[in-house]
C-alpha cells in the first residue's frame, strides 16, 4: 500500500519501528501530488524543499531513538487562510496574492513542535466565503470523486487533497460549515471543534464569533490525534477557552451502549436529496443497532439559521476586512491619486465578487438606521437557536443529521444565484451559530459514486463524545475505506 | 421587492470604501434586495425581551499581563507593504 494512502496512526507505527522514514512518506505524497493535482487543483503553494528538509531532520531524531509525537514526520496540508511564517498566504484572494506572513499561527507552532511536515497551502473560497471553492481568485478545485463536481467549500482544497491521497491530513477552517460540508462532499472526516477550543491566532479573520480551525483526516482515529495536537488555551487569542483538554484518543471506544441520540425533525425536510436521506437513515439504524437509543426531537428555530448567519457573518466580515486598505500589506492600486481613492481602488480591484457582496451586505446591516432591524434582531435569533441546542442536550447526548442536503453539485451550478449557494450550509450553520462542536463522517455513496456525510453534533467541549460515536460507527462499517478513482 | 435603491447601494459602497460601475451597482441592488427579502423571515419571530448573543462562550474583558514582548522586527512588518520609505508606510499625499 503506497505510503500516501495510509493514515497517521498507520504511518506512525511504522516510523516508530523504523520500518519507514518520513522522507519516504513525503516523497510518496509529492509523487501523488504531481500525479493528481493538475486535475483537482487542490494546492495554491507547495513547499517541497522545506518539507524534505524538515523530514530529514525528523528522520535523524527517529534514528537517535527519540520518542516522537504522533504527527512527527507526517505531511500536513494547510488551508491558505492560516498564516505560515515565510510561506505565502493568500486567503484565496488577489488582495493577498503576495502576502508572506512574518509569523506562524498558533496551530502552525503546535504542528511544528510535534514535528509535522508542512507540504503546502490549499485552495479555498476567497476569505473562506463560499461553499464550493469556486470563489478562489486563482483556480477552482475539483472533487476527486468526480472532476465535474465541486469539492464543497470553503475548505475545498484541504478536503480534496486528503481524499486524493495528496496529503495525509490537512487543516481547514469552519465558519458556517466550511470544514464539515467539504468533508461530506469529498468523503473524509472533518471536525469543527467547539468555538474557542483551538486558537484563532494567525487565522485570517472572516467572522470572528464563528471562525474555528479544525482537521480533515482519513479516519476518526487520526481526527483524535490531530485534535490532541491542536487544542488548548492560547494567550494570543482572547476568545480561546480556558478549559482542560482531555486526551481525545481515550475517546476512541467501540461502544454506544446507553448513548442517547436526538434526531431533529427540522433536519429531515423536503428538499433533501433522496439518496442522502436514505444513507443517513441507514446510518441512524446502524447507530441504534450498535446500542444507541434514538429520540425524535424538535429544534424549531433551525429554519432561521441561514438568515441569521447571513446577517452576522457578513457584518463581522465587513469590519474584519476593513484592514485591507493597501497601506501595510496586500494589493495596492497604482491608479489612485489620493488616499480615499487609493482605498477604494485597491479594495475594488483586490476583492472578488462574493467578498464585495458580503462586505456590502454587512455594511448595510450595520449602517445607521438598520442596526436594530438586522444585526440586533439576528443576535436575538442567535440566542433562540442556541437555546434549541441547550434544550435538546438536556435530553440527548448527541444530535445526528445529514451534513449537507445534497451530494457534490456540478461546477457552475450555483454561482449565478448567491442565495442558492448560501442554502448549502442549511444543516451546518445552526451549530456554528451556537458554537457547538460537530463532525462529518462518511456514511455512504450515491449510485453515481459521490460521498454522503453524516453530521454528529455535541454540547460544547464534548468532542470526546463525538469521537466515540464516530469511531464506533466507523469500526462497524466500511464507508471510510472507499477511495475515489483518479 | 427592491427595498434597496441605487442611491442606497452608492451610499453603502462609499461607507465600505468600494467603487462599482453602473452595471455592477444594478447587479448588487438586485442581489442584495433578494438576500434581504430572504432575511425578512426573521421578522416572523417575536424576539421581544430576548437577550442578544454576541459570543457563544460568556467571556468578558480578557486581560493579559502588561509585559513587553519582542514579537517582530520593524523590517519584518514593513516587508509586506506596497510602499515604504525610511521604515515607514508610504501613502499618497493626505493634506493639500
Amino acid at each position: 500500500m503506497p505510503l500516501c494512502t495510509q493514515t497517521v496512526h498507520q504511518l506512525h507505527a511504522q516510523l516508530k519501528n523504523r520500518e519507514i522514514t518520513s522522507t519516504q512518506i513525503v516523497a510518496s505524497v509529492f509523487d501523488r501530488i504531481k500525479q493528481v493535482d493538475d486535475k483537482i487543483g487542490g494546492y495554491l503553494t507547495l513547499t517541497e524543499e522545506s518539507a524534505f528538509e524538515a523530514a530529514a531532520a525528523v528522520d535523524q531524531r527517529f534514528e537517535r531513538g527519540e520518542d516522537l509525537a504522533k504527527l512527527a514526520g507526517i505531511p500536513v496540508a494547510i488551508k491558505d487562510v492560516i498564516c505560515t511564517h515565510g510561506i505565502r498566504t493568500t486567503c484565496g484572494s488577489k488582495i493577498l496574492s503576495n502576502f508572506v506572513p512574518p509569523y506562524d499561527a498558533t496551530v502552525m507552532k503546535k504542528l511544528k513542535s510535534q514535528g509535522a511536515i508542512t507540504i503546502g497551502k490549499t485552495n479555498m473560497d476567497e476569505f473562506a466565503m463560499g461553499s464550493s471553492t469556486e470563489n478562489s481568485a486563482f483556480q477552482p478545485t475539483r472533487n476527486p470523486w468526480n472532476l465535474e463536481t465541486i469539492p464543497g467549500g470553503s475548505s475545498g482544497g484541504s478536503a480534496a487533497v486528503v481524499s486524493a491521497d495528496a496529503a495525509i491530513l490537512s487543516l481547514g477552517s469552519d465558519t458556517g460549515g466550511s470544514i464539515r460540508q467539504p468533508a461530506a462532499l469529498c468523503g473524509n472526516v472533518g471536525m469543527k471543534p467547539t468555538y474557542g477550543r483551538i486558537s484563532r491566532f494567525g487565522l485570517i479573520a472572516f467572522a470572528s464569533s464563528l471562525d474555528q480551525i479544525g482537521p480533515f483526516t482519513k479516519d476518526v482515529e487520526d481526527c483524535a490525534i490531530a485534535l490532541n495536537a491542536l487544542c488548548g488555551h492560547d494567550i494570543m487569542d482572547s476568545t480561546s477557552a480556558q478549559v482542560d483538554v482531555p486526551n481525545f484518543e481515550q475517546s476512541l471506544v467501540n461502544d454506544l451502549q446507553g448513548l442517547k441520540i436526538g434526531l431533529p425533525s427540522e433536519y429531515f425536510v423536503e428538499g433533501i436529496d433522496p439518496e442522502v436521506e436514505t444513507a443517513v437513515h441507514q446510518a441512524i439504524a446502524k447507530l441504534e443497532e450498535l446500542g444507541a437509543t434514538i429520540h425524535n426531537i424538535s429544534m424549531p428555530h433551525t429554519e432561521y439559521a441561514i438568515a441569521t448567519y447571513y446577517i452576522i457573518a457578513p457584518a463581522e466580515a465587513s469590519a474584519n476586512l476593513a484592514r485591507y486598505d493597501g497601506v501595510r500589506f496586500g494589493y495596492r492600486s497604482e491608479e489612485a491619486e489620493d488616499l480615499t481613492s487609493m482605498y477604494k481602488q485597491s479594495r475594488s480591484q483586490g476583492f472578488g465578487e462574493e467578498v464585495k457582496r458580503r462586505i456590502m451586505l454587512g455594511t448595510y446591516s450595520l449602517s445607521s438606521g438598520y442596526y436594530d432591524a438586522y444585526y440586533l434582531k439576528a443576535q436575538q435569533v442567535r440566542t433562540l437557536i442556541k437555546q434549541d441546542f441547550d434544550q435538546a442536550f438536556e435530553t440527548v447526548d448527541l444530535i445526528v443529521t445529514p451534513t449537507s442536503p445534497t451530494p457534490a453539485f456540478k461546477l457552475g451550478d450555483r454561482t449565478a444565484d448567491p442565495l442558492q449557494m448560501y442554502l448549502s450550509d442549511i444543516f451546518t450553520a445552526p451549530s456554528s451559530l451556537a458554537g457547538m462542536p460537530g463532525i462529518s463522517i462518511p456514511c455512504g455513496l450515491t449510485k453515481n459514486r459521490l460521498p454522503i456525510g453524516l453530521q454528529i453534533l455535541a454540547p460544547p467541549f464534548e468532542e470526546g463524545k463525538l469521537l466515540q460515536a464516530a469511531y464506533t460507527f466507523e469500526q462497524n462499517t466500511d464507508h471510510h475505506l472507499h477511495r475515489p478513482e483518479l | 421587492m427592491s427595498k434597496i435603491s441605487l442611491e442606497d447601494v452608492q451610499h453603502i459602497a462609499n461607507l465600505a470604501r468600494l467603487t462599482f460601475n453602473e452595471q455592477e451597482m444594478e447587479s448588487y441592488q438586485h442581489q442584495l434586495s433578494r438576500i434581504l427579502d430572504y432575511i425578512e423571515k426573521l421578522n416572523q419571530l417575536d424576539t421581544e425581551g430576548v437577550p442578544p448573543t454576541s459570543h457563544v462562550i460568556p467571556i468578558r474583558n480578557v486581560m493579559k499581563p502588561d509585559e513587553k514582548r519582542d514579537l517582530f522586527q520593524r523590517e519584518d512588518i514593513t516587508a509586506n507593504a506596497p510602499s515604504t520609505e525610511q521604515g515607514y508606510f508610504e501613502v499618497p499625499k493626505v493634506i493639500e
